[in-house]
């Protein structure tokens, strides 16, 4: 176990270094850069500005720089957000986008998994059927389109829910990008522990569990459930990327505070170091979350510990 | 005599009839959702093709006269006109074809990538699968919309390149797939006799692994022409997609959620149409692997 863990991380921290190696060189080559629209600055002020940024250096010795101020913690200033360092900016947004994510990755398991065992529980049935539905439905649709849906419905509307804003966190600025951050990730939930419920009621020690005579409710409670979640710890890596992608549209719409605002700003206006401190924030969740999704995963199935590590099952 | 040997030939040609490809179209054609979604694609798409050619607007016109009036059948305004008196109703024509052409065209760079590397990464197996292998998990570690809003921000916002930078990121899970498959396959009987024969590397893999792999490769890239229309409106929608004077279902959403409390038909339109498309892809897609892979049926 110990040797698996190391290897794993192990291939961690190259990783890191090959996304943010690629992300700075791809941004560097292309043409282009912070200033194009500020196209009436005198050249000596381009250059002065160029300068203090140290976009004047040759790209190389930029990454130098670049990788040594990363590895003190240091991810530079932003160029578009002017008076803030990219930390900075990353410190504000980041509790935001956190607290949605989690709780929508919260709420999405403690719902789907339950919805998932009903739905296998009465398998063919009516209940099984309709809830078959409202997963697709989450599937199929999505919070590009919920979000703004549920916008028009309850605030513009019914008038019961503000449009948009974070209201510094209050209940009723969180209920709708919830909602919509929160349909999708419970639909793939609900469906995955279906299929998971499914293959374990085949199992022997279920029939025996039955065969004692215990109840149906320990069957499923007790004996079936460790076994069905099992599967489910393998998305978590993809369901944490899922939620954040999601979650720099919901941020959009309904105007939040959070990390995928800056990231989208410093996209459209080529701010590279907030774009790369953004990058390396998110690649590191996932990261993180892939590792912890394989050791879980590892813990709770011997057999991957031994096999070709393929790596996790995103 | 003659009756008897016709009525065995008769019964053996029924025993014989029924191929692999066959049944499972059979089944398909019986999945009742799956037909739907094939229905709903198709009516999309001769709506894509046929409502520039009925409607009497251009999708550039303006119409200062009628900014933002709701579907009317007066002036053959039937779904409306935009915050520029634009008409919707080609203009969600428009955006369907430039929408289902990102989905399918690049679905298919995405097939052929993956398909290929997954297959050469696990036939020729030992090391070159590892570095091949391990390639696919760093790239897949970057989160897929990142490395694409990186991609469209460095090489500017052309549909073409949203095209590229999409296929670009999703071969990864087919290579896997694929490898998976091949690496199965590699066991079996005739890929050994073919092996034993003297076939070259190159043409087992085309011609003996590629087409027993390609089953549930149809199925996830079913799923994954919704994918990449989706990922190209999330990108359209935040601006780093689709430019105008063009447009695709996602940019018509994001006009649509900003004029929301006064014309709300301009969100509500195209996201129905964005909405069935997802439907149908997903039912067929789903269709599709219950008709291929008929061990799940139990």
């Amino acid at each position: 176990m110990l040797r698996f863990v190391a290897s794993r991380v192990g291939v961690l921290l190259p990783t890191l270094f090959v996304i943010v190696t690629l992300s700075f060189f791809l941004m560097r080559v292309a043409p282009g850069g912070p200033f194009d629209a500020d196209a009436q600055l005198e050249p000596e002020i381009l250059e002065n500005l160029r300068a203090s940024y140290d976009l004047d250096r040759p790209v190389i010795a930029q990454f130098g720089l670049y990788l040594g101020n990363l590895a003190r913690g240091d991810l530079g200033p932003s160029i578009s957000f002017k008076d803030y360092t990219v930390s900075e900016l990353i410190a504000i947004g980041l509790p935001v986008s956190l607290q949605l994510g989690l709780t929508a990755l919260l709420l999405a398991t403690l719902a789907g998994v339950p919805l998932g065992i009903l739905a296998a529980a009465n398998q063919n049935r009516w209940l099984d059927h309709a809830i078959g539905t409202l997963a697709m439905t989450g599937i199929a649709v999505p919070s590009l389109i919920t979000a703004p849906l549920l916008t028009l419905v309850f605030g513009v509307t019914l008038k019961v829910l503000p449009v948009a804003g974070w209201g510094d966190g209050a209940w009723e600025n969180r209920v709708l990008p919830l909602t919509a951050l929160v349909l999708p990730q419970l639909a793939i939930i609900a469906r995955l522990s279906r299929g998971s419920f499914l293959d374990v009621r085949r199992q022997n020690f279920i029939r025996a569990a039955r065969a004692r005579g215990l109840p149906e409710w320990r069957v499923v409670l007790v004996h079936a459930l460790k076994p069905t979640l099992v599967p489910l710890v393998s998305y978590l890596a993809p369901a944490v990327a899922g939620v954040m992608t999601g979650s720099i549209v919901i941020e959009q719409i309904f105007g939040l505070p959070g990390v995928g605002r800056y990231f989208i700003q410093g996209a459209l206006s080529r701010d590279y170091p907030l774009v790369m401190g953004v990058v390396i924030v998110y690649a590191s969740a996932v990261l993180v979350m892939n590792l912890l999704a394989d050791l879980a995963y590892a813990a709770l199935d011997p057999r991957i510990r031994r096999g070709f590590s393929a790596g996790s099952a995103a | 005599m003659t009756a008897d040997a016709g009525t065995l030939v008769a019964a053996a040609a029924s025993l014989r009839g029924e191929s692999l490809w066959r049944a499972a179209a059979g089944r398909f054609a019986a999945n009742r959702a799956a037909m739907a979604g094939v229905l709903i694609l198709v009516l999309i798409t001769a709506f894509a093709f046929i409502a520039p050619l009925v409607s009497p607007h251009e999708m550039e016109t303006n119409d200062w006269e009628r900014i933002q009036i709701a579907p009317t059948a007066e002036q053959a305004h039937w779904f409306g006109t935009d915050a520029n008196g634009r008409d919707l109703f080609v203009r969600v024509a428009a955006g369907a074809r430039v929408s289902l052409a990102i989905g399918l065209i690049t679905t298919l760079v995405a097939v052929l990538i993956g398909v290929l590397y997954g297959a050469v990464a696990g036939y020729v197996g030992g090391r070159t699968d590892q570095v091949m292998m391990r390639i696919v998990d760093v790239l897949y570690a970057l989160p897929l919309f990142f490395a694409i809003i990186i991609l469209v921000t460095v090489f500017g916002r052309n549909i073409f390149l949203v095209f590229l930078a999409i296929g670009a990121v999703e071969w990864l899970t087919i290579a896997r797939i694929v490898r998976g498959q091949t690496l199965a396959a590699k066991q079996t009987e005739y890929v050994e006799a073919a092996r034993s024969l003297g076939a070259p590397a190159t043409r087992i893999i085309l011609r003996h692994i590629v087409p027993n792999v390609v089953g549930p490769v149809i199925v996830f890239s079913t799923l994954l022409v919704p994918t990449v229309i989706l990922v190209e409106s999330f990108l359209s929608f935040l601006g780093l997609g689709v430019q105008e004077p063009q447009t695709s279902w996602g940019l018509l959403i994001s006009q649509g959620t900003a004029a929301l409390d006064s014309a709300p038909w301009l969100l509500v339109i195209p996201a129905s149409f964005l909405a069935a498309t997802m439907f149908a892809f997903n039912f067929i897609g789903d269709g599709l692997r219950d008709a291929l892979d008929p061990r799940d049926e139990a």
